[in-house]
């Protein structure tokens, strides 16, 4: 399991953390759901968040896609919170996407996923939270103790 | 910024750790917000924190940036993915253990336990139906025995109070893991200076901030670390696990994943049993622990010039030091405790009773008193005030004699601390 750390570097996770647009395939409109925190968390610190479920209409008030590729326009992010079996059809629509990450969420492992987005091009990120990783590097995670592994001497802009 | 050094030393982290330069501003010291409450942005930001969408203060029985600010340190310094300190080392086990715990749930412990926990368990645990058997914390297999299906949990020190003997945590991890069940270690006597069990297997550490963390005998403190591996949705941990009717119907497991004990830890433990820490405390313990590895470095070479000093001793019949063991505690204390076995341990007059009150009643530099891990030496007589209320052979099955003296040794000169008690001992 530790190979998995290739796809846990701080730079790219910090790059895919700089980008707008990210579809959250799987997003669900049940409060209390995991893709839900991270789907209202994402939207609430500024991310453009397109939801990608075939079996909802609209959550947040925004249109629902049934896949990745009837997502208009770009896409920087593809956030995935599926069986890691359907990864790798949603690898082969970021690819043809052109989408610049696709980031697996914790648990959703799929070396056959992520070896078809890396060879058309898209950066990935596996058994990482872009919730956590967003409040690690730029949010507010260390107000609740959770250990940031941010160590710095430099005063951060307010 | 991407491609600056990471800095991961002991030292850097125990002074950094927790606390960056605060941004709005730019103080370098950590600020003590000494507040009950924090203003909400606006009202979807304030829907936010409460429904833990986003990470946000509230309240400060429930978190605090100064507090958070030390539990980040500890975390780091343990290895672990965050910490929730507490007002005192027992009331962050209790919590720690309220959090996992239902009634009708079995807990088995290492019988070689500080006697302020052996009370919380044996009183409290029954009090909320809870089972517990205490076993042998060297025979690994009275652990694997003991096990039943309703176990939750096995708990032991990594240096028994006030035995000295070194806990086997690998092997404690490996039966417990098998068995589906997580090993929480009390580590306040070792610091993870000396000890981070969490290398070792151990799935959460407690610890009595108290005492060599703080360092300095100012500030009563607690912290709970959690490794953030162990798996509560085995089917085992139903209350972890299974949607909790105390936080709306929520799966903390399945929603925060390897955050998921800590933050039920904080939202319901913490919130309902309220044993928050102070934003005073924390800064002085978070600021005892930028020290912490210079301190502990001294405490143990005291520790040991004084063991070896009582040991050489015609007045002192027996060293109960883990650094002066022999065989398999020997092992034990190379492989956990390679840097020491820390400055809390106990020796034995002959003269019973009176020879201990004889000797601390001439003791001129360390002090009388009933804490440890203070920067300052400290000694009491445990027959005369900690287990004053036992005969001599309840106190033997306590593993105390008569005539033991436990003694916490501070970072003073070890020539004028050994001075100290050859005068005592020359009393006797």
């Amino acid at each position: 399991m530790t190979s998995l750390a290739q796809w846990q570097k701080a730079d790219v996770i910090l790059n895919a953390l700089k980008t707008k647009r990210i579809a959250v395939v799987g997003l669900s409109s049940n409060e209390l759901r995991a893709s839900h925190f991270v789907g209202y968390y994402l939207k609430r610190n500024g991310y453009e968040v397109i939801p990608v479920n075939p079996r909802e209409d609209t959550i947040f008030g925004l249109p629902c896609y049934g896949s990745i590729a009837d997502v208009p326009g770009d896409i920087d992010v593809v956030d995935v919170f599926r069986d890691p079996s359907a990864v790798p059809e949603i690898a082969e629509q970021a690819v043809a996407k052109q989408a610049r990450y696709m980031w697996l969420q914790f648990g959703v492992i799929s070396p056959k996923g992520v070896e078809i987005a890396e060879a058309g091009g898209v950066d990935c990120i596996v058994d990482r939270c872009i919730k956590i990783e967003h409040a690690r590097y730029m949010g507010r995670m260390h107000w609740l103790g959770f250990n940031t592994e941010q160590i710095s001497g430099k005063r951060k802009p307010a | 910024m991407t491609d600056s050094p990471e800095f991961h030393g002991f030292h850097t982290r125990s002074v950094h750790a927790g606390a960056r330069p605060d941004p709005a501003t730019g103080s370098r010291a950590f600020p003590i917000h000494q507040t009950t409450s924090y203003v909400f942005e606006d009202s979807e930001a304030a829907a936010a924190y409460f429904n833990l969408q986003e990470y946000g203060n509230t309240y400060s029985r429930i978190m605090n940036p100064t507090v958070a600010a030390f539990e980040e340190r500890v975390a780091n310094l343990e290895g672990a993915v965050g910490g929730v300190a507490f007002a005192s080392g027992l009331a962050a086990q209790s919590a720690a253990l309220f959090t996992l715990l239902e009634p009708g749930d079995h807990v088995v412990a290492s019988s070689a336990l500080y006697g302020g926990t052996v009370t919380q368990f044996k009183h409290y645990l029954r009090k909320l139906s809870v089972e517990l058997d205490f076993v042998d914390p060297e025979d690994i297999d009275s652990w694997q025995s003991a096990v039943k299906d309703n176990t939750k949990l096995f708990f032991g020190e990594t240096i028994g109070n006030p035995s000295g003997a070194i806990l086997d945590i690998e092997a404690l991890a490996n039966v417990a893991h098998a068995a589906d069940i997580p090993l929480m270690i009390d580590n306040t006597f070792a610091t993870p200076y000396l000890c981070r069990p969490l290398e070792f297997g151990a799935d959460i550490v407690v610890h009595s901030a108290t005492k060599f963390m703080g360092g300095h005998g100012t500030s009563i403190g607690g912290v709970v670390v959690e490794s953030g591996e162990f798996d509560w949705s085995n089917g085992r941990f139903p209350v972890i696990a299974e949607p909790s009717p105390a936080y709306h119907g929520l799966k903390f497991h399945e929603t925060f994943g390897t955050f998921g004990y800590l933050m039920k830890l904080r939202s319901e433990t913490l919130r309902d049993l309220g044993a928050a820490m102070s934003p005073f405390n924390a800064f002085l313990i978070a600021q005892g622990i930028e020290t912490l590895p210079l301190r502990m470095r001294q405490h143990v070479a005291n520790a040991e010039a004084i063991a070896a000093y009582l040991k050489s001793s015609s007045k002192v019949t027996a060293v109960h030091y883990a650094g002066l063991a022999e065989g398999r505690q020997q092992e034990l204390a190379q492989k956990y405790l390679p840097k020491g076995t820390g400055a809390v341990f106990c020796f034995d007059l002959p003269g019973g009773r009176d020879a201990g009150i004889t000797l601390i009643e001439h003791l001129n530099l360390f002090s009388h008193l009933a804490n440890v891990g203070d920067a300052k030496s400290l000694v009491i007589h445990p027959a005369t005030t900690t287990h004053r209320q036992l005969n001599d052979t309840e106190l033997s099955a306590a593993g105390i004699g008569p005539g033991t003296i436990r003694v916490s040794i501070g970072i003073e000169d070890a020539n004028d601390l050994i001075a100290d008690l050859d005068y005592g001992l020359s009393k006797l």
